[in-house]
């Protein structure tokens, strides 16, 4: 390993000096207050240091090569219509140990078996409210509460298939849920690929290292798929419908039918025959389908129940799903519990519905249709994150310490015009993690995105997508406003 | 499984790279015709722009085809959808929501020629920018074309983007036809008579056939030999017998090809029954009309059959009238 200095005693520039290396007041991933590296984070730490800035410009620029051979994009929106923009990676790992990830992944399981189980009750007998645990209130104002759906018992019994949570470490070093992604959560495809340009970056570090590996998701999410058919005993015809290449996330929807083997379809490629099943146009003429993994927002998938104007859905599928002649994942409806609002409420229906401790902690809410937070929360603008109950990607929400007064004013009438569609959460530091920045290792905010599978049986990612602030001090993370990724590792730490 | 949207994207995605290659040597065939030509000729570029059968379009806001604007509306414009850069506009959109069926490599040299056609266009305004840029795309086209052939499994997919391909060519041919040997036959301009055999050997450049032509016809470059050979080679990829040969090839690896086969079959009773010589003189131009209406048919057939997904009894799927070709 090369060393940082030569015989004369002469400092030769190296491009990572972790001496100044510094996150404030923010927990840091790899890095303790005192300049140590954390249990798991030694060896890259060390690794990292034997660089020089030659090495450094190398491995980054292999890591663009292949993230764009690999063609790893996301599409955003211009004049000249959607461009594929190549989404920043960071080649520096956010490592977590083994240890703590059991713990969050059993604390995961948990949450979505009680977000299942909650979104089946309120499609059902709705016990949950009768017993005065939750409010009936929330409910009538719910914007993703589908009425079209009371009633329907999906198979299994289960609504949220597919969940993608965010976590985020606060300054002590606690892990919290932020929010819970039940309707269309996108990113695993960037998690899957991550690793791949990480395998051919640094091959070195993965033989010095136990990280769990990644790679079985595809497998899981087409067998919990499959799960879903109501021909059991067929080789099951399953679809990914998409909104369309216009759509931010549509390299995931084309990645993962590619991942899966499954043909990746539009609402035009579907339509329900006079027996009330899903098939597709082929040139085979029409083809059955037995589940579809939506990436539709479920207001635009059957212009027949929801919006009538919707050309990205398929005209009667939600009858077909009625009669159980098809699965959908997620399942319509399942939205209802992805609402900051009832956000606040998860750590009480694993009380209720599983009679447990809740194993992963809330962000502490404040719910400003509740009189009393509300004057909590008004009083306390400047120090709270403010944000509306069924906004995703960072829209519409205030950060208090940064906003304006202006701002501030602004969302307080927001707030008195529409208390229930406002909560409000101390602003948590964010953990860091050591970003590439200019040459440069810089501390920058992360946070973290697992997806819990659903099906026969549940299955969380090992580790998940790790979204970092490439802003100095931002908060940001969402992949629209400035976000980049990293690879995130689960590393065994005993033993080796 | 194939489903009818991809199908159907494919079967586009070759009409327009097939579409830009075509009017890339139209152009270039076209430069270099002019410069023979007497400078008083009325040759000009206005055939050019009824080739694209939008001339009405192109009149609508311009007064006369000089070699600017009819160059514009070639290229660039986007009143003419058929446009160089408007085809390779939908070219791309074609390939990009079907990706992942093709090659990468392909997706890469079509994406290439885009960005490189819409940094040079304005270098087609100048004879000699025309020529390299012409030449690009062309080379380009064949890139596409070859690495199709070499690096994609030629499944039902790959039939498409022949069909699409051949089509396209047929339509072009007969359309260069019906243009310019309308212009070339008997009663004209004495004065262009010298200026006759080059004219036909524009018309075979500009499908690229010249070369081909002096092998197997043997004769010198002669109205009736090159209308006969553009029409009934069996050999030459953009003689039409040809290319409808090449697509009837292409629907017998096709399910449920009943009526795009018949389409196609009457389309090629009527080239190959022909009286190439009685064309010639009397009516070449209904002739052309209904080798267009017979093309517009086919089309016609492979969008209902393939690409509206409609319902198809099994029963029809398996009584394949494979005789039907060849009667």
């Amino acid at each position: 390993m090369a060393s940082c200095r030569n015989d004369n005693g002469v400092s030769i520039a190296m491009a990572i000096t972790w001496k100044e290396y510094s996150s404030g007041e923010s927990f840091d991933e790899l890095i303790t207050p005192g300049g140590r590296a954390r249990t798991g984070a030694g060896k890259i730490v060390q690794y990292l240091r034997g660089l020089s800035d030659e090495d450094l410009r190398e491995r980054r620029e292999a890591a663009e090569l292949a993230m764009h051979v690999m063609g790893i994009t996301f599409t955003v929106y211009s004049e000249e219509g959607g461009i594929d923009r190549v989404w920043p990676f960071d080649i520096i790992p956010r490592i977590i140990t083994a240890r703590e990830w059991r713990t969050t992944d059993e604390g995961l399981q948990q949450r979505v078996q009680a977000l299942n189980m909650f979104i089946a009750d309120l499609y059902d007998e709705q016990r949950i409210i009768k017993d005065g645990v939750f409010p009936a209130g929330i409910l009538e104002h719910s914007v993703n509460f589908r009425e079209q759906c009371i009633g329907i018992k999906p198979a299994l019994g289960i609504w949220a298939h597919i969940c993608g949570s965010d976590l985020v470490r606060d300054r002590d070093g606690t892990m919290y849920v932020l929010e819970d992604n039940l309707r269309v959560p996108s990113g695993v495809s960037y998690m899957l690929e991550n690793r791949l340009v990480m395998k051919r970056v640094f091959p070195e570090l993965f033989e010095d290292y136990s990280i769990l590996p990644v790679d079985g998701y595809s497998t899981r999410l087409f067998d919990m798929l499959a799960s879903l058919s109501p021909r059991p005993a067929d080789y099951p015809t399953i679809v990914v419908l998409t909104p369309g290449i216009y759509n931010s996330a549509y390299f995931e929807h084309s990645y993962l039918a590619q991942q899966m083997g499954v043909e990746l379809v539009s609402g035009s490629d579907l339509f329900v025959g006079d027996d009330d099943c899903v098939y597709m146009r082929t040139i085979n003429g029409r083809a059955r389908v037995d589940v579809i993994y939506r990436r539709v927002d479920d207001l635009f998938m059957d212009p027949e129940v929801f919006n009538p104007d919707s050309m990205l859905g398929v005209p009667g599928i939600m009858r077909a799903w009625r009669k159980g002649n098809v699965g959908i994942a997620n399942a319509p409806g399942a939205g209802v519990a992805d609402d900051k609002v009832v956000y606040a409420y998860v750590p009480e229906m694993i009380r209720y519905y599983l009679d447990q401790e809740p194993i992963l902690q809330n962000v502490p809410t404040y719910l400003c249709m509740n009189e009393e937070h509300r004057k909590y929360v008004l009083a306390n603008l400047d120090k709270l994150v403010v944000k509306p109950a069924n906004e995703s990607g960072g829209y519409g929400m205030m950060v208090g310490p940064a906003a304006s007064k202006k701002t501030r004013k602004e969302f307080a009438e927001l707030i008195r015009k529409d208390p229930r569609n406002y909560i409000a959460q101390p602003t948590l530091s964010l953990s860091t993690s050591p970003t590439l920045c200019d040459g440069h290792v810089e501390p920058r905010h992360i946070d973290l995105r697992p997806f819990i599978l659903s099906g026969e049986n549940r299955h969380v990612t090992r580790g998940g997508l790790t979204r970092v602030a490439l802003k100095k001090g931002s908060l940001v993370v969402n992949s629209s406003q400035g976000g980049g990724s990293k690879d995130t590792w689960i590393v065994e730490t005993g033993g080796r | 499984m194939l489903l009818s949207s991809v199908a159907e994207r494919v079967y586009w995605f070759a009409r327009y790279v097939e579409r830009v290659e075509n009017t890339a040597r139209m152009i270039l065939v076209n430069n270099n015709l002019l410069l023979d030509m007497p400078r008083n000729s009325t040759l000009g570029w206005a055939p050019i722009v009824s080739i694209t059968g939008i001339a009405d379009k192109f009149y609508e806001t311009h007064k006369e085809a000089n070699e600017r604007n009819v160059m514009r509306f070639l290229v660039m414009d986007a009143a003419n959808q058929s446009c160089m850069l408007c085809s390779l506009a939908h070219a791309r959109e074609n390939l990009r929501t079907s990706r992942a069926i093709f090659p990468r490599a392909v997706w890469e040299t079509l994406n290439d020629l885009y960005a490189y056609a819409r940094e040079n266009k304005s270098s087609v305004l100048t004879r000699r920018g025309r020529y390299h840029f012409m030449q690009h795309v062309i080379d380009s086209c064949h890139l596409i074309s070859g690495k199709l052939s070499a690096s994609m499994s030629h499944d039902q997919i790959y039939e498409f983007v022949r069909m699409g391909r051949n089509i396209e060519r047929a339509d072009m041919t007969s359309r260069v036809i019906d243009v310019r040997a309308e212009n070339l036959l008997p009663k004209h301009d004495e004065e262009l008579k010298p200026f006759d055999d080059i004219q036909w050997k524009s018309v075979l450049d500009s499908l690229a056939g010249y070369q081909m032509y002096r092998r197997y016809v043997h004769v010198r470059v002669r109205g009736t030999e090159v209308l006969r050979y553009l029409l009934q080679d069996i050999y030459f990829p953009r003689a039409i017998h040809h290319c409808f040969n090449q697509a009837e090839q292409c629907l017998r690896n096709l399910p449920m090809n009943e009526a795009p086969q018949y389409a196609l079959v009457k389309a090629q009773r009527l080239v190959r029954n022909a009286k190439v010589e009685n064309i010639v003189h009397a009516n070449l131009n209904e002739f052309i009309n209904q080798l267009q209406l017979a093309i517009i048919d086919i089309n016609a057939e492979l969008t209902s059959t393939y690409f509206e997904g409609k319902e198809v009894s099994p029963a029809l799927y398996y009584s394949l009238p494979r005789e039907l070709a060849t009667a």
